[in-house]
């Protein structure tokens, strides 16, 4: 199948590409790696006008340490980030969910923005980035904003950029083991390849055998990545023993819409998300 | 139409495509590059795998534009002079890893790709390394072991393979 | 890169390395979808979005105002010339056989049925114009479900019809004269198990996607097809349109996989052949896999009824039999006769004395079913051994001796069978006991016992599947027998060329096989020359003019022994030559190792090589003597030949999850004479492959409105090498007894074997939670919700 025509412009700053996005109208698409929306394009279940490659813009692309965060350029490569030494160190958790992104080839030319800013909610970067309590670095028209992973994934396939913004970076940040954070990604799908079914971000920060502070986050759980804050909750303060895990993920599916499509029912996904939370929080946390 | 130029198996291209070319129709269609095959519209099995700029794509999710400016090596730029079979090519035929052959050029692309990040993998890494390419033929079992069978003889050649880099550059210096 | 000997010698059993590689290995492969001609009209189809619905309004016009549109048609453009699409397996006299129109004309059957077609001068202009084509549709009621279609009321697929019944095919044991009655045997039953097994839709998946390429401007019309099949496809192409065969010519070239997914004739090759035809330009038509997977044929989907009765001794004493088979909306090539294969293996290794099979085709509103890979014996045989190990449970002994108290000992062949088959030859004890010693089949139980015992949440489970097929496809008399609408012989032929270079044509036409490899390793043995002295043909109809094709595990056991039967005649026909040569008398002479000689006299002799110059020469040949050592053989098997096998595997289920993984894979396969076992190893890898991905991975999946859910590969979970295990192979060799080369066929065998044994290991992982049978494929859903069900049900069974 090939794509149906479009305008093609490769814009080399982030202000260019602003620029020919707003120019571009309505039917503009942003191409980043383009690993979900040029199979959407073969299939012609996308059709834009014009598709802005941001491929052309370096200030889009690397990993760089502020201090207390790491900023991640939008454009930076699966396979850039999972090899990248700081994303290794300081968000472990980064690098070893984007290992289980798709396949090599994919991660050689996907990007963590694209990922993002793509919001499906299979997808197993949102949820990380909501246990990390990343913020979104955006740039507009009307210039640059900063939103919260909590207010980013806003509905499927729907973040809360608009139609002519552009995913800049993302600032994460630095919870390593040095902290006493752990952190794991925990997923199950039916064959290598595909989504996950059910996936989940946890990372427990543990004290003197308690479990002092966690985050959790569940991939596939309903239209948006969610945050299992009732997991959480129970979690604090509570030893870090098994027994302690299994009574928290009693909360996992909690405030969740799971689907119930031709790949699970919404009553199996929400099976794993308990089960897949206590894998991942006891990994997290060393249990 | 958009400019764009791409070396491809050592050979400089310029042309004006269409900018909604996959870079595997520019191959096929345009340069005649049809050892690299399509295989699904949907970025799943991996038939159409070819380095860019040292990495292993799938070139049916490409488009050509994006590879404007880079090298692209196919399964037809990988033997070396006088025709001369890279270890991979030779591992796939010592250890009847193809059948139907379809899914080969991408396949031993990407595997190609996946020793040069890990010379030494064990064999659930070879499995992992390619999840991205599918075979319905062999079952896989001897595409693992033809992987490493390339990884011994590149292992095994390495040495000498060093030894001639450091020499040329003693020769340039 | 191939290794040159000049030894002539024991060619047939080495592990030769391919001669097909070098051209696959380096991207010079001739696809079908690689041929460009002059002039060249790119094809693209625009499909039917809806399951059933008649056509009331169609304009093309807007679409040929595009810029690079050349053409475009729809059925009614061409209902005169476009030939209706063969069936050739009718399997009884009453068999409904709608019309099948390539390009619907009127009425839309299953979704993705082709309804419009444009040719334009590249592909992207011809798939933008197809979206400018206005059709209008009148929504009819649609049926999916086969129990549904056979339902009073239901909507009917096609309307004259007056029924989604195409067929009932009944093989009785009593009325057969080949056993006793199943109704006796279930009324003395001391135990009797009923059971319904459900054998999903798959879609064949072969890498390469169908294209086709055809081109009217010669003196032959000549199709390249991505096609098993050029020889079939010829004949019915002629059949169908009325062009005459010796006007058309097809060519198989490089062909990437097929399954028995290419062993068809499809609606894309008859409507580029009309367009061809119609527009006088060579035109080119290139599947993407998403219309692959909606239009190309699918395999399996049927729905099993087993009733097994047996002795408490475990003596299986009937096994009733009663399948509905989902034909889809209408019927390809050999649709009906699928299912009827399958009829023949229930009985399987087993020496049962009653049985009785009885199977319905049923038209619904989906793409149409036909052969893939195993085609009705994998069904045959995952019913019987899901049902043995049912028995076994039952009965409480170890599934692997309930089998030995039923099937037919290797001092017991040729062995008549219920079904009426005669199996020639094997050795089911000896494939077993090597299997399990390969397996560690009791340290494995001892390891089972222990983690049931620890209540492990992941339980490790031990599946058996022995089994047996039938290949080499077919003896025609009894091909006749089933209606099918051709015989099963096989050709080839042997040219010997001046140099003494050997030129091989097969009527077998390989996609992935190794024939060229194979094929070479026969002639070098028969005729005493080099391997890489062989040239072998194939797959064009211009070189190789007759010939029934590659499916159903033939090519071997007919190809090969037509080879052989051609390499004799050419022995004969240069005996007279050599004698001449060495001027003795012919019947002095022997033929070893290459060489004619005078019998018990070493030395020198003459090479068929010398006899071939002394052919091309003439200039000294003895009276009366053809100057041509060439020979032709066709070759109609007298009977089947049935590999068997043992094949044990072991899965360990995560309980909390469902999630299986494979943990270790032994299987043993008698499948008579190897010619190269590194090629047989490959076919049973691969095999095995698809058996595990129908028993773990794989479904087809339609919505009620005959909408395909799993249309890509996204959905339709094809496993790569992450998800499939290491795989031991051991093997018995029990020669065929039926042809000189003992070889009895491979290419099923896997995945014949592999799928129960693969549903046996996760149902007796799950035995101790009361859970006795899980649907294909075993998802990690539909494993955790068997136990979930099993607890229930227990829990409830439990109460006071």
């Amino acid at each position: 199948m090939i794509p149906a025509a479009f305008d093609y412009a490769r814009p080399t700053s982030v202000d260019d590409a602003v620029g020919t996005l707003a120019d571009g109208g309505e039917d503009a698409k942003i191409l980043a790696g383009g690993q979900s929306l040029i199979p959407m394009l073969r299939l012609r279940l996308a059709a834009p006008t014009v598709v802005v490659d941001l491929g052309g813009v370096n200030d889009l692309r690397g990993v760089t340490d502020d201090g207390n965060h790491l900023v991640i350029g939008a454009m930076t490569t699966h396979d850039e980030i999972m090899n990248d030494p700081a994303v290794r160190s300081h968000a472990p958790l980064i690098a070893q969910a984007t290992r289980t992104v798709a396949d090599r080839q994919v991660r050689h030319m996907g990007t963590f923005g694209g990922s993002l800013a793509h919001a499906d909610p299979a997808g197993d970067l949102p949820s990380v980035t909501m246990a990390l309590d990343a913020s979104f670095e955006i740039a507009g028209p009307s210039g640059r904003r900063s939103v919260p992973a909590s207010e980013f994934f806003v509905d499927y396939l729907t973040t809360a950029m608009d139609p002519g913004e552009i995913l800049v970076a993302v600032r994460v940040p630095k919870m390593s083991d040095s902290s006493g954070w752990g952190s794991h990604y925990e997923k199950l799908n039916r064959v290598a390849q595909a989504w996950a079914l059910v996936g989940v971000a946890a990372m427990v920060q543990r004290d003197n055998g308690t479990m002092s502070d966690a985050r959790v986050a569940l991939t596939n759980m309903g239209p948006r990545p969610v945050r299992a804050h009732g997991v959480e909750e129970a979690l604090r303060g509570a030893p870090a023993t098994a027994d302690a895990v299994g009574a928290a993920v009693a909360h996992a599916a909690e405030n969740t819409e799971p689907a119930d499509d031709v790949t699970a029912s919404a009553e199996y996904r929400t099976h794993l998300a308990s089960v897949l939370t206590g894998r991942a929080v006891r990994t997290a946390a060393s249990i | 139409m958009t400019r764009i130029s791409l070396t491809v198996d050592g050979v400089r291209y310029d042309d004006d495509v269409d900018p909604r070319t996959l870079l595997v129709h520019h191959l096929r269609d345009r340069l005649g590059k049809v050892g690299t095959v399509v295989g699904c519209d949907t970025s799943n099995c991996g038939a159409c795998t070819v380095l860019l700029a040292g990495k292993s794509v799938k070139s049916c999710t490409v488009l050509a534009t994006q590879a404007d400016g880079s090298d692209v090596t196919t399964i037809e730029g990988l033997s070396g002079p006088n025709d001369a079979l890279h270890p991979m090519q030779q591992a796939f035929h010592g250890c009847h890893g193809l059948q139907c052959g379809y899914c080969t050029p991408g396949m031993i692309m990407a595997a190609v790709d996946l020793l040069a990040d890990n010379p030494e993998p064990s064999d659930d890494e070879v499995r992992e390394g390619l999840e991205g390419n599918l075979c319905r033929c062999t079952g896989y079992q001897n595409i693992v072991r033809a992987v490493q069978q390339a990884a011994a003889d590149m292992r095994a050649a390495a040495p000498r393979t060093s030894q001639s880099a450091d020499a040329a550059q003693e020769v340039t210096t | 890169m191939t290794v040159t000997e000049d030894q002539p010698g024991a060619e047939v059993g080495r592990d030769r390395r391919r001669k097909e590689d070098a051209r696959l290995i380096t991207g010079r492969t001739m696809w079908t979808e690689n041929i460009n001609l002059p002039g060249m009209l790119h094809l693209a189809i625009l499909r039917s979005p809806l399951a059933h619905a008649r056509i009331t309004h169609v304009d093309v016009d807007a679409a040929l105002e595009l810029p690079g549109v050349v053409a475009a048609f729809t059925g009614r453009d061409v209902a005169d010339m476009q030939g209706s699409l063969p069936c050739a397996w009718p399997v009884t006299e009453d068999t409904v056989l709608p019309g099948y129109p390539p390009l619907a004309v009127d009425e839309v059957r299953h979704t993705g049925e082709p309804v419009a077609v444009v040719a334009a001068r590249d592909r992207a202009s011809a798939q933008d114009a197809l979206e400018a084509i206005e059709i209008d549709y009148e929504p009819l009621p649609v049926v999916v479900d086969m129990e549904d279609a056979l339902a009073d009321g239901a909507p009917l697929v096609h309307e004259d019809a007056g029924t989604n019944k195409c067929y009932t095919w009944v093989l009785d044991s009593a009325e057969a004269g080949t056993g006793g009655d199943v109704a006796q045997a279930k009324s003395d039953a001391e135990v009797v198990l009923e059971r319904r097994y459900v054998q999903q839709r798959l879609i064949p998946a072969f890498m390469e996607p169908r294209s086709v390429v055809v081109d009217p401007t010669g003196d032959q019309i000549t199709m390249w097809s991505a096609t098993q099949i050029p020889h079939i496809l010829r004949l019915m192409l002629a059949m169908s349109t009325g062009v005459p065969e010796h006007k058309i010519r097809v060519v198989a070239p490089d062909v990437g996989g097929g399954f028995g997914g290419k062993l068809q004739v499809t609606p894309e090759e008859f409507i580029a052949f009309a367009a061809a035809r119609r527009f006088g330009r060579p035109v080119k038509f290139v599947e993407s896999r998403s219309e692959t997977m909606l239009s190309g044929h699918h395999g399996r989907d049927q729905i099993q009824d087993i009733t097994l009765s047996a002795r408490r001794d475990g003596t299986v004493t009937g096994l009733s039999v009663k399948l509905l088979a989902n034909m889809g909306a209408y019927l390809g090539i050999v649709t009906p006769g699928v299912p009827v294969l399958g009829a023949f293996m229930f009985n399987a290794i087993y020496k049962f004395p009653a049985y009785r099979f009885e199977c319905s085709g049923v038209f619904t509103n989906t793409t149409k079913t036909d052969a893939y890979r195993g085609a009705g014996r994998p069904e045959a045989t995952y019913a019987i051994e899901r049902i043995m190990d049912e028995l076994a449970t039952e009965l409480d002994v170890d599934p692997i001796e309930l089998r030995r108290r039923n099937w037919i000992q290797h001092d017991e062949f040729p062995f008549t069978t219920v079904a009426g088959l005669t199996y020639d030859s094997g050795n089911y004890e000896a494939a077993t006991d090597q299997a399990m010693e390969l397996f560690g089949y009791h340290e494995l139980r001892r390891e089972q016992a222990e983690r049931r015992e620890s209540g492990d949440p992941v339980q490790l489970g031990i599946g058996v599947s022995t089994y047996t097929e039938m290949c080499g496809l077919a003896p025609s008399r009894i091909l006749g027998q089933l209606r099918y609408g051709a015989g099963g012989w096989e050709t080839a032929s042997v040219r010997m060329l001046p140099t003494g270079k050997v030129e091989v044509i097969t009527g077998t036409s390989p996609h992935g096989q190794s024939h060229e490899t194979a094929w070479s390793q026969i002639v070098a043995d028969r005729l005493g020359v080099p391997f890489d002295d062989v040239e072998v043909l194939h797959g064009d109809t211009r070189t190789s003019h007759k010939g029934l094709d590659t499916y159903g595990s033939r090519s071997l056991a007919v190809g090969g022994t037509a080879l052989v039967s051609a390499c004799e005649k050419v022995v004969d026909k240069a005996k007279p030559i050599a004698a001449h040569l060495l001027e003795c008398d012919p019947a002095d002479l022997e033929f070893v190792d290459g060489q004619y000689r005078v019998k018990g006299t070493p030395g020198a002799g003459k090479t068929l090589a010398d006899c071939a110059l002394a052919v091309f020469t003439a200039h000294d040949l003895p009276d009366g003597v053809e100057a041509n050592l060439d020979a032709d053989a066709v070759v109609d098997p007298e009977n089947f030949s049935f590999p068997h096998g043992t094949h044990l595997c072991a899965t360990e289920v995560d309980t909390e999850t469902g999630q299986v993984k494979i943990r270790s894979y032994v299987a043993v396969d008698d499948v008579g004479t190897v010619i190269n076992p590194l090629i047989v190893d490959g076919q049973v890898h691969g095999g095995i492959a698809q058996g595990i991905a129908q028993a773990l991975y794989e479904e087809a999946v339609y919505d009620e409105d005959g909408n395909l859910l799993t249309g890509t590969f996204v959905d339709y979970t094809v496993p790569s090498s992450a998800d499939l295990p290491d795989i031991i192979t051991g093997r018995t060799e029990t020669p065929a007894t039926g042809h000189p080369l003992g070889a009895k066929g491979v290419g099923e065998a896997g995945t014949i074997a592999s799928t129960p044994a693969v549903v046996n290991a996760i149902v007796d992982a799950l035995r101790p939670f009361g859970v006795s049978d899980i649907r294909m494929p075993c998802t990690p859903e539909r494993v955790w919700q068997a136990i979930r069900d099993a607890r229930a049900a227990r829990e409830g069974s439990d109460r006071p």
